[in-house]
């Protein structure tokens, strides 16, 4: 009985380091090409928002973090980017949440010029009801587009709310909550910048790209 | 060989894992709401599936019965988070639409069941083949569903499968049918328990037909013990 026990057990402590094993040698093998992966998925997405001929330098390697529980919708520290032309600051994207999604939290990405102007937003993450709410991924609609060229006038300007709620976005068919949360994201997040502005760009990089 | 046409058979058809045996109805109804997603999460089930049942029947005599199942959850766990390192390399557009399911393959019981019934039973080589054929079968019953969901909900058929297959496949997509307004319930979970239930009463109406038209010559009893698992 105990003899059975013993090799029972040893067989198992073989089976659990050999199972280990794979995984730790598959896991090192794919490493270096997760990373790029991610790297080039975030590479991709922040070209998209801040145009390369704006900047000069490699975006996705000055990257700060950022910390605002009101405007950024959490109190972990975000990352925001920061896009220089000869050493001198010209845009900067900000990575945020919209809370109240319809499905829960949506992370976007927001690309803002140093006058405030928008440059471009992408949704980085969603759970929004498919077919309806998912209208904010540039894949399925250019409603995001709308944003681009857009300026917060004052803290609580009216113009940044969906049509419904008085304001000048369009919220589209069949959804508000959806735009509702997205808007006032990026509304939250550019009031955050313009009173934060002086601070943003001298701030040190403070976090490496790999997250 | 007529054991493996009835392998195929039973992984394919008979015993199908998605249709009939009802295994692994979570990834099944959860990713199916486009072909692609669905194809995908397919062939990785495919290729565990496959790799589990080798594994199984190798070390099938040298592991004691009594701890052959976490033996086999040990060894599912780390193909299946082998495969998922793998796609996260090397198909990351694939692995950003998948999500979680991914290593949700893990809690899929057709790969324990396959295991447990038929690997720790069988030679390496029937093993391997009957995770072929039920990973092909639960791929297509994946692919049935997830196809007509996409045409149903959003009017297209392979829409991002290039985000499986490379940028050529892109230019696969069809467009089927212009929406307005997307059909919301085949696209949500509803949709998917309504056309596994269509597509299960298909199979019944078929294999009723079948057995009609065959005229009653065998009246020996198949003995047979079904394994049927609760997912």
């Amino acid at each position: 009985m105990q003899k059975s026990m013993l090799k029972n057990g040893l067989l198992l402590g073989l089976f659990a380091l050999i199972c280990t094993a794979v995984v730790a040698v598959v896991n090192d093998s794919t490493r270096d090409a997760i990373l790029a992966q991610q790297k080039l998925e975030l590479k991709r997405t922040l070209e998209q928002i801040i145009p390369n001929e704006l900047h000069d330098n490699p975006l996705e390697e000055s990257c700060v973090l950022l910390q605002d529980k009101d405007a950024l919708g959490t109190t972990q520290p975000m990352p925001a980017y920061i896009a220089t032309q000869n050493a001198e600051p010209v845009a900067i994207a900000i990575e945020t949440i919209a809370p109240d999604g319809y499905n829960g939290e949506i992370r976007l990405i927001i690309g803002i010029k140093t006058d405030g102007t928008v440059l471009g937003v992408r949704t980085l993450s969603h759970q929004e009801t498919p077919g309806l709410g998912d209208k904010i991924e540039r894949k399925k609609s250019d409603w995001v587009d709308s944003f681009i060229g857009k300026k917060l006038q004052g803290r609580d300007d009216k113009a940044w709310y969906v049509k419904k709620d008085g304001g000048e976005i369009d919220q589209f068919t069949g959804a508000t909550i959806t735009p509702r949360a997205y808007v006032k994201s990026i509304r939250n997040t550019l009031a955050f910048f313009e009173a934060n502005k002086q601070t943003l760009f001298s701030q040190s990089q403070t976090c490496e790209a790999s997250q | 060989m007529s054991l493996y046409r009835d392998i195929a058979w039973q992984g394919l058809w008979k015993n199908n894992p998605g249709l009939v045996q009802m295994l692994g109805l979570c990834p099944l109804l959860a990713v199916t709401s486009t072909f692609t997603n669905a194809l995908g999460l397919g062939l990785a089930t495919a290729v565990v599936l496959i790799g589990s049942n080798t594994t199984v029947s190798l070390v099938r005599n040298f592991v004691p019965k009594e701890i052959r199942i976490p033996v086999f959850v040990m060894i599912i766990a780390a193909l299946v988070t082998a495969v998922q390192l793998l796609v996260n390399a090397y198909a990351y557009g694939l692995y950003l639409s998948l999500g979680i399911f991914l290593p949700l393959i893990v809690t899929n019981c057709v790969i324990i069941g396959r295991a447990e019934a038929f690997a720790s039973r069988n030679s390496p080589m029937d093993a391997a083949f009957d995770g072929l054929m039920m990973g092909i079968g639960f791929t297509l019953v994946l692919m049935v569903l997830g196809g007509g969901r996409e045409i149903l909900g959003q009017g297209t058929l392979f829409d991002g499968a290039d985000l499986l297959l490379g940028p050529w496949a892109a230019s696969l997509r069809i467009e089927v049918w212009q929406v307005d307004t997307p059909f919301l319930l085949a696209m949500l979970p509803p949709g998917a328990f309504l056309g596994m239930g269509l597509l299960i009463a298909l199979k019944n109406a078929i294999d009723k037909k079948l057995a009609e038209r065959q005229p009653k010559m065998q009246t020996a009893p198949v003995e047979r013990a079904r394994i049927t698992k609760v997912n």
